[in-house]
C-alpha cells in the first residue's frame, strides 16, 4: 500500500469517525427534542439556539462528575466495559458506504472507510462483539442488578441476532454478495430491497431495535426492575460512554437499514441529475457534486431512521421479558425462515418468469 | 350511572389476527404520537412569558396604605401570632404629633419584617389582619434571592407605593372571567405582572 492510498484511507476513516461521533452527539439532543415534541413540550431550548449547545453542556457535566469505581468491583474490567462498548460501536461505521466515489486528480476515492467484500459479515461480527461491553461492565460492577441487566442484554442480543441474520439471508440470496458497496450498487434505479423484502425489513428493524437495546426492548436498563441495569454502578464519563455507544449503535444500524433496504445513496432521478451535472461542470466536479448529493440523500435516510427509533421510543411501552423471548424465538425466527423460503422460491421460479415476460 | 361517554366495555374475547400481529396497533400509536409532534406546544417560556395566575394567587406580601396614603398597619401583632411559620416580626411605635398623614392609627409598625425563607405563603396573616393592612399580592412573586440579606424583607420593600397601587380587580370566578374577556379584547387592566424592584 503506497503512502497516498494510506493517507486517503486515514482521512476517510477519521472523517467517518468524526461524522459518526457528531451525529451521535446530536442524536442525544434530538432525542430530547423529539421526546419533548411528542409530549407537547418544546424540549431543551436554553443552551444555545434551540438548545443546540445542550450536548456540550451534558458532556461538560459528565466530565466534571466524580469518576467513581466501587470498592469491590473488578477495576480493570469496570473500565474496559464502557471502552469496549464505545470501541465496538465505532468499529462498525468503517464499512458503511456513505456515497459512491470522489474523483480527485484522476483517482477514484470511494466514500467508504474500508471497501470489504464481506462488509455485512464484518458488521455482524462487530455488533455481536458489542454485547461484551455491556456484559463485561455489568459483571465487573459486582452488583446483582448490573449482572442481571448484563445477562438480559446478552441473552436478548443473542436471541435477536439469529432472527436478524436469517432476515438478512434473504437479502443476500437476492444480491449474491456480502459487500455493502455491491448491495447498494445493485439497488440503483429504485430497485430498493424494501419493495422485494417488506417482511424481511420488518424483522430486521425489530431485531435492530433489540440489538441497540432501545425501547421497546430496553430490558437491560429497565429501571422499574433493575435500577439502572448494567450501568447502575457507572457514573461520570464512563456512563456517558455507555449512553453514547447506544446512540452510535442507533446511527450505525439506521445507516445499515438504509444501505440494505432503502438503496443507500441511490435516489430517484439519480442518473438524470448525474448527466446534467457532468454536462454542466465537467466529469470531475460534476461527478463529485453528484456524489455529495447522493451522500446527503444517504444521511437523510439514515437520520430518518434515527428519528424513527426515537419516535418508537416515545410511543411504545417496554416488553415484558417473556414476551421479548417469545417474540424473538417463536415469531421472528419462524417468520424469517418463511421469508427465506419465499425469497428462494421467488428467485428460482418467479424471477425467470418475470424476466422472460419483460423481454 | 354513566359518568362519561368514554367508558368502554371490558371484554375477554380472543384477539383477532390483526390485533395479535401487534403491528397495526403500533402504527396507530405512531400516528397518535406524530400528531402530537406537530401539535402546538403547551409550554409557557417562563422567565420571558408570565401567565396570569388568577385573583386568589398568594405571592409576595404588601403593607397597604389607605386612600390618603397613610399606613394601615397598627402593629397589633395578630399576623405574627397567626403565622404558622413564624415568619413575621415587628416593632411597634407610638405616633407622635405631625405624623397623622403617615400613619392611620395612633400606633404603627416602626419595623415590620417578613422572612421570605420561612414564609409558606398560606395567607393566614391576611385573614388575621383586622385593619386590612397586610396582603399577599396575586400578581408578583418573591424573586429569586442569591444573598442571605435579601431574604428578610423590611418595610422598604413591603409598604405600598402610592404611585403604583396594588388593587385586586377580580374576586370571584365570574369577575375573573369578565376580566379575562376584557384582557383578551385588549383593554388595559391594572394586573400586569411586573418585575420586582
Amino acid at each position: 500500500m503506497d503512502l497516498v492510498e494510506f493517507l486517503v484511507k486515514t482521512v476517510t476513516i477519521v472523517a467517518v469517525f468524526g461524522l459518526t461521533l457528531v451525529i451521535a452527539m446530536y442524536s442525544t439532543w434530538a432525542e430530547r427534542k423529539v421526546a419533548g415534541f411528542i409530549q407537547d413540550r418544546s424540549g431543551p431550548n436554553r443552551a444555545g439556539w434551540g438548545g443546540l449547545l445542550q450536548p456540550l453542556a451534558d458532556a461538560g457535566k459528565m466530565f466534571f462528575k466524580e469518576d467513581f469505581i466501587p470498592a469491590l468491583a473488578n477495576k480493570w474490567l469496570f473500565i474496559a466495559g464502557p471502552s469496549l462498548a464505545m470501541l465496538t460501536a465505532l468499529l462498525a461505521s468503517a464499512v458503511i458506504p456513505f456515497g459512491s466515489t470522489f474523483r480527485i486528480a484522476g483517482h477514484e476515492v470511494p466514500l467508504q472507510g474500508v471497501e470489504s467484500n464481506i462488509g455485512i459479515l464484518y458488521v455482524f461480527g462487530v455488533v455481536a462483539l458489542g454485547v461484551y461491553g455491556i456484559m463485561v461492565g455489568g459483571w465487573a460492577s459486582n452488583n446483582k442488578f448490573s449482572l442481571l441487566g448484563a445477562i438480559r442484554a446478552a441473552s436478548q442480543n443473542i436471541s435477536y441476532e439469529v432472527a436478524m441474520g436469517l432476515s438478512l439471508i434473504a437479502i443476500l440470496m437476492m444480491s449474491s454478495s456480502l459487500s455493502l458497496g455491491e448491495i447498494v450498487a445493485q439497488q440503483h434505479g429504485m430497485n430498493w430491497n424494501i419493495f422485494y423484502q417488506p417482511l424481511g425489513f420488518i424483522i430486521f428493524i425489530t431485531c435492530s431495535f433489540a440489538e441497540c437495546n432501545r425501547v421497546p426492548f430496553d430490558l437491560p436498563e429497565c429501571e422499574t426492575e433493575l435500577v439502572g441495569g448494567y450501568h447502575t454502578e457507572y457514573g461520570s464519563m464512563k456512563l456517558g460512554f455507555y449512553l453514547f455507544a447506544e446512540y452510535i449503535n442507533m446511527f450505525i444500524s439506521s445507516a445499515i437499514i438504509s444501505v440494505l433496504y432503502f438503496g443507500g445513496y441511490n435516489y430517484p432521478g439519480m442518473d438524470f441529475v448525474y448527466a446534467q451535472l457532468v454536462k454542466a461542470l465537467g466529469s470531475e466536479t460534476g461527478h463529485n457534486i453528484a456524489t455529495l448529493i447522493g451522500t446527503a440523500v444517504f444521511f437523510g435516510k439514515a437520520l430518518f431512521f434515527v428519528f424513527f427509533y426515537m419516535w418508537v421510543r416515545w410511543t411504545i411501552p417496554r416488553f415484558r421479558y417473556d414476551q421479548l423471548m417469545n417474540l424473538g424465538w417463536k415469531k421472528l425466527i419462524p417468520l424469517a425462515i418463511f421469508n427465506i423460503i419465499i425469497t428462494g422460491a421467488a428467485v428460482l421460479f418467479l424471477k425467470p418468469v418475470i424476466t422472460a415476460w419483460l423481454n | 350511572m354513566q359518568l362519561t361517554n368514554r367508558s368502554k366495555q371490558v371484554s375477554n374475547k380472543e384477539m383477532t389476527l390483526a390485533e395479535r400481529a401487534y403491528l397495526p396497533a403500533i402504527a396507530t400509536g405512531l400516528a397518535i404520537t406524530i400528531k402530537h409532534f406537530f401539535a402546538k406546544k403547551v409550554t409557557i417560556q417562563y422567565p420571558e412569558v408570565k401567565r396570569y395566575l388568577g385573583p386568589v394567587f398568594r405571592g409576595r406580601h404588601i403593607l397597604k396604605r389607605d386612600a390618603d396614603g397613610r399606613e394601615r398597619c397598627t402593629a397589633c401583632g395578630l399576623c405574627a401570632v397567626a403565622c404558622p411559620a413564624e415568619a413575621i416580626s415587628m416593632v411597634a411605635a407610638e405616633r407622635v404629633k405631625g405624623e397623622e398623614n403617615l400613619y392611620r392609627e395612633e400606633k404603627y409598625a416602626a419595623v415590620y419584617e417578613v422572612n421570605m425563607l420561612r414564609c409558606i405563603f398560606c395567607g393566614l396573616c391576611e385573614e388575621a389582619c383586622p385593619k386590612q393592612a397586610v396582603y399577599l399580592r396575586h400578581d408578583e412573586f418573591v424573586p429569586v434571592f442569591t444573598e442571605r440579606d435579601q431574604v428578610i424583607w423590611g418595610k422598604d420593600l413591603l409598604v405600598e407605593d402610592m404611585n403604583n397601587r396594588y388593587t385586586r380587580e377580580a374576586w370571584t370566578k365570574e369577575e375573573a372571567r369578565a376580566l379575562d374577556v376584557k384582557r383578551a379584547s385588549g383593554e388595559i387592566t391594572n394586573v400586569v405582572p411586573r418585575a420586582i424592584p
